[in-house]
């Protein structure tokens, strides 16, 4: 290093080549990689999907098996069908945004997500005849010490579960971190979300394990052995996205025939 | 070329970035917990050490001294943000797990600690093969502790099972404790022991002499 790379012309010099040769770079990465960055995710998302919806066939590719997937948007107050409210709509974003979200009542907020879009997602898998097969739903609460957030997927009946499925979250690996361990995944399909009145949700994870003899098995889902605060985390999200502040409404139109 | 081969295996066991210097602790605790994503940091931080070695290198002699550190850092976050975009494009699966700690790579000390005390003051082709053998020096711990910490916290390897864990009908009862990061410390501290009772020159001189003890009933 000599001493005349000091002067301050020197330096501006440097720090301006410097400046714009890295960013020329940092731009040119970022937008040669857009297009494959949003194609991994929407292709995450919807694999996801189909998961949840137990939807899956080596043979064929995720787009193909998603192209029987209906997507469609509901406003979860009035709980019918609704246009996107923007292109490219995404939930998450809304949720935190005047226009499209609101926040949650603290006294409601079981769930603890703060904030909710007026506008959810849902996805439908159609029978030949055009009856809804089954219904797949973005849901989101916090556990221990995330949010997580999944999909849970209902038969046609609007009430018997199909399946659910965490994409993403950080809980605990091994304790509350086993939401993704496919034998606790396996407990979930044939349980149901509602009791006779089918209005209040009644399924819920307990302490220990659900066997033959426990009444009520069909509302219950074993507690992740170890990770009390995560098995609550999902009972709430579930308690709180199936309830009249989440799918309710919907789910009620629904089965009138008429969302 | 032995001055080369040098310069590439120092920093692996001799003059560890980890285990000698103890640099880079941060991201060897929080992405150790399985192999594949430890595999990925691990050559992550190759990449930028060794190309932040060499930029920095290349322009040496037009860097002015008192905005070194800056210009340092430029380049490195630079090459952060492009392998991150790299990583999210071809590996998204892994960039989900590894989050924010790709970013960070940016913070880690070892890549700062090369640009500054070798590559400032060495050729190009040598800064490249010292960001390298500092970057393999890094994975080699990063490996190590992924191994401990996947193979008997969670029975597997690289997501291959190798013991059955109890929970999915096996006979292996995983241990939690090494699924999360403190566990790293200890796996850490256990491979620079394990190091230094091979190379006694490794061990440091006591800063202080220990008092002996006062004589009974002297308090």
């Amino acid at each position: 290093m000599s001493s005349n790379n000091d002067t301050i012309g020197k330096t501006i010099t440097v720090t301006v080549l410097l400046c714009v040769i890295c960013s020329v770079v940092v731009s040119a990465a970022a937008v040669m990689l857009k297009p494959k960055q949003v194609a991994n995710k929407e292709l995450d998302r919807k694999s996801n999907i189909l998961a949840a919806a137990g939807i899956s066939d080596p043979s064929k590719s995720v787009e193909e098996l998603f192209a029987q997937i209906e997507t469609r948007y509901v406003d979860l107050d009035s709980g019918t069908f609704v246009e996107a409210p923007v292109a490219n709509y995404d939930a998450r974003k809304a949720a935190k945004d005047p226009q499209l979200g609101h926040a949650v009542p603290r006294s409601e907020d079981i769930a603890s997500i703060k904030y909710q879009a007026n506008v959810m997602p849902v996805y439908l898998v159609r029978s030949d005849a055009g009856d809804v097969e089954k219904v797949i739903l973005p849901v989101h609460g916090y556990g221990l010490w995330s949010t997580l957030y999944g999909f849970l997927a209902l038969e046609g009946d609007l009430n018997t579960v199909v399946g659910l499925g965490f994409y993403s979250h950080a809980e605990t690996p091994g304790l509350g971190g086993e939401v993704d361990n496919p034998a606790w995944k396996a407990l979930w399909p044939g349980k149901k979300v509602y009791g006779d009145d089918m209005t209040d949700p009644e399924l819920h994870l307990i302490k220990g394990s659900v066997d033959a003899g426990t009444p009520d098995a069909e509302y219950k889902v074993d507690g992740l052995s170890g990770a009390t605060l995560t098995s609550n985390g999902v009972t709430n999200l579930i308690q709180f996205w199936m309830g009249e502040n989440g799918y309710a409404p919907f789910l009620q139109n629904l089965r009138a025939g008429e969302a | 070329m032995s001055q080369t081969k040098d310069v590439l295996t120092t920093p692996i066991f001799k003059n560890n970035p980890i285990a000698l210097q103890i640099l880079g602790i941060c991201s060897a605790l929080a992405v150790t917990s399985n192999l594949a994503t430890a595999f990925v940091m691990s050559l992550a931080v190759i990449t930028v050490t060794a190309f932040s070695n060499f930029f920095v290198s290349l322009i040496r002699n037009h860097i002015p001294g008192n905005i070194r550190i800056i210009v340092q850092m430029t380049i490195i976050a630079s090459l952060v943000i492009v392998v991150d975009q790299i990583l999210k494009a071809f590996a998204y699966e892994i960039s989900k797990q590894l989050s924010v700690f790709v970013g960070l790579i940016i913070t880690n000390c070892i890549v700062m600690g090369r640009a500054e005390a070798y590559a400032m003051k060495n050729p190009p082709i040598a800064s490249f093969l010292d960001g390298v053998g500092n970057g393999l020096g890094y994975a080699v711990v990063l490996m190590f502790v992924g191994f401990v910490r996947e193979l008997f916290g969670a029975g597997s390897l690289f997501g291959i099972e190798i013991l059955p864990l109890i929970n999915n009908g096996g006979w292996y009862q995983g241990n939690g404790l090494l699924l999360l990061p403190p566990s790293a410390f200890f796996i850490i501290g256990l491979f620079i022991w394990g190091l230094r009772t091979f190379r006694k020159e490794q061990v440091e001189k006591p800063e202080y002499v220990m008092a002996p003890n006062s004589k009974k009933g002297a308090v």
